[in-house]
């Protein structure tokens, strides 16, 4: 067990708490632009999207995480990103300014959603922002001047100056940039007031109000930085995919986004990260495991959507904090041991509360 | 004028009139406190000063300015800090957090700024850390301070929640009794705690309270309403003794004779 003994209020406010957090992150970053060099086109290609749909969970987690507010329609926000910026490319624009333009587009659209559907909370929020994503998809197919409709549009890999991100591995380095910066904005946001202020109107409105908090204004906020960032990833995900069209970006992608940050953890950084490798992860384990299940499973259809489902409903019952929730058990368990107690997480609350509530 | 005033103040909640014509007065400084019995409308002028309820009729006005028209953080903006009957902290948040969450009126930074996190939110995080453990120095919280609210006792929470309050640094206190709940030896604490704050931090406090002990201790002056109006206000020694404060917490003497 180690004790950090802080002399200085900064060292509370800096990212990693101690010198050796900041050394296991960086070897992390640093081994996982490493990656490439020891496997192939596959799994280069699944980095990808593990870094684009870690990008998009972060969004939506600043947004059902950390502020409460449970969206079901950010595939629209993705949406709007990869349409942005296959426009804007399409219309030449360099695609080192379409990136930030896709994302800001997407966020100023969830400032716009945000205002009138803030003023709800909980379910109706949920079914509101559902709403508003089958709109966009609606819109999507039938503007057919800008989208060219259900036909769908292609996209050029991105290119900055001469150089182009058209193999496997420059994408990979282009998407893993991509998410690094957004976790540091994230975890930036977090640490500031704004991010006190989200969090704060997760945990209870009334004294969020009572503190100064314009509720509707950090709602807001956080639904439009929420937006941005995975407009950002939708961007990305366009010109990796080479290929969009409204069809890519259905009720089901909203739900897998919730699924990536339930799984992982909801209100973590980490969790976000952890829930999109899960979500890519799984496939690929039941495409492995195939061959050894009985033939009665193996060649069930829906199998992967069926085994995703039952870990969302596994982990709600059984680990709530989700894979970063275990994570933390873990870790705990090495640190402490032999002394770890299986109780240690377990809420005090149950005894304490007696009588004086 | 008065520092704060509220003026004939009403509010129904359907068939049930909670305030009728409340009006009192809260000298720049001063300990006042409102006592009645359960049920007679405190909290909900609280409630009212906090922009949670709409006022029927009348106003409150801060320094002769009414703020019985703005949005509910405005309040707060203009310096009016308050702490809730039965507590309403972030629980999932650390006690240095639900702190600085104190500081939220004075931030200087915005979420451009504080996505790239630039120097002048770093200073800024400094001094509202700062501030945030003089507080924390003030109450005795050290052995808290990153403990999650929802593993700490209540006693505790109370005082985070008067910490709170006080890293707003409020011209204005609203206290929702805040010795309900609490331990003799944490009462007597709280009594020491807020005759400081009014007398080095210059904060002018109107609290609810049940306990009389702590209410005859540490106010100023006492209003004291019952159903909803007000039936006695001026100092502590004659509200307390006015017969018809005695008569709504002891009932009517002819009643208790006839049984």
């Amino acid at each position: 067990m180690r004790y950090v003994m802080k002399k200085k209020y900064i060292e509370d406010i800096r990212l990693f708490t101690h010198t050796s957090t900041f050394f296991w992150y960086a070897a992390l970053v640093v081994g996982c632009f490493l990656l490439p060099l020891v496997c192939d086109d596959y799994i280069a290609s699944l980095l990808v999207f593990v870094c684009i749909y870690a990008t998009a969970a972060m969004g939506l987690m600043l947004l059902a995480g950390f502020t409460g507010q449970v969206s079901i329609g950010h595939a629209a926000f993705f949406a709007i990103g990869a349409y942005a910026s296959a426009i804007l490319t399409g219309k030449g624009v360099p695609f080192l300014l379409a990136l930030p333009a896709a994302g800001l587009v997407a966020g100023l659209a969830g400032m716009v959603i945000g205002l009138p559907v803030l003023r709800l909370s909980g379910l109706y929020l949920s079914v509101a922002t559902m709403g508003f994503a089958f709109i966009i998809e609606e819109v999507l197919a039938r503007w057919e001047s800008l989208t060219r409709g259900n036909l769908g549009m292609f996209v050029d890999p991105p290119s900055i100056g001469s150089f182009h991100f058209d193999t496997e591995t420059r994408f990979y380095y282009l998407a893993l940039s991509v998410l690094v910066l957004t976790l540091l904005g994230s975890k930036n946001i977090l640490r500031s007031p704004t991010g006190r202020a989200m969090i704060a109107i997760r945990d209870s409105e009334v004294a969020a109000q009572a503190m100064g908090i314009d509720l509707v204004r950090f709602k807001t906020i956080a639904f439009a930085v929420s937006a941005f960032f995975t407009g950002i990833a939708g961007s990305l995900y366009g010109h990796k995919l080479s290929f969009i069209s409204p069809e890519s970006f259905t009720l089901l992608v909203s739900i897998e986004f919730l699924a990536m940050i339930i799984i992982g953890g909801l209100g973590s950084i980490h969790g976000a990260v952890f829930g999109s490798i899960f979500y890519i992860l799984l496939p690929q384990v039941i495409i492995m495991t195939k061959d050894y299940m009985p033939r009665l499973v193996r060649d069930q259809t829906g199998l992967e959507s069926g085994l995703f489902g039952l870990m969302i409903v596994l982990f709600i019952l059984f680990e709530p904090l989700g894979i970063y929730g275990r994570w933390l058990k873990i870790k705990y368990y090495f640190e402490t041991f032999p002394l770890y107690k299986k109780d240690t997480f377990k809420k005090e609350k149950s005894y304490q509360k007696v009588e004086r509530r | 004028m008065s520092f704060f005033e509220a003026e004939d103040i009403s509010i129904r909640f359907g068939g049930v009139q909670a305030l009728h014509r409340v009006s009192f007065a809260v000298n720049r400084g001063e300990v006042f406190s409102i006592i009645g019995p359960n049920g007679a409308g405190k909290t909900t002028i609280f409630n009212c000063i906090n922009r949670y309820y709409d006022l029927d009729e009348g106003a409150f006005r801060l320094e002769g300015r009414d703020i019985s028209k703005v949005r509910p953080h405005v309040v707060a903006d203009l310096g009016i800090a308050r702490t809730f009957q039965n507590v309403e902290l972030f629980n999932k948040m650390s006690v240095i957090d639900n702190l600085l969450l104190g500081r939220h009126r004075r931030r200087r930074s915005n979420v451009l700024t504080e996505l790239l996190f630039t120097g002048s939110v770093r200073d800024q995080e400094l001094e509202s850390r700062r501030k945030a453990e003089e507080i924390i120095d003030f109450l005795d919280l050290q052995a808290h301070r990153d403990q999650l609210i929802e593993n700490l006792p209540f006693g505790i929470q109370k005082t985070v929640e008067l910490g709170r309050a006080l890293t707003m640094e409020p011209v204005l206190l609203l206290l929702d009794e805040p010795s309900s709940g609490m331990t003799l030896e944490e009462t007597e604490e709280l009594a020491f705690w807020i005759t400081d704050i009014k007398a080095e931090f210059g904060v002018t406090i109107l609290m609810v309270e049940h306990n009389m002990g702590f209410v005859r201790e540490i106010s100023d002056r006492i209003l004291a309403v019952s159903f909803g109006e007000a039936i006695a206000s001026g100092s502590t020694r004659d509200v307390l003794a006015h017969p018809d404060v005695l008569k709504a917490y002891l009932g009517d003497e002819d009643a208790f004779a006839q049984g």
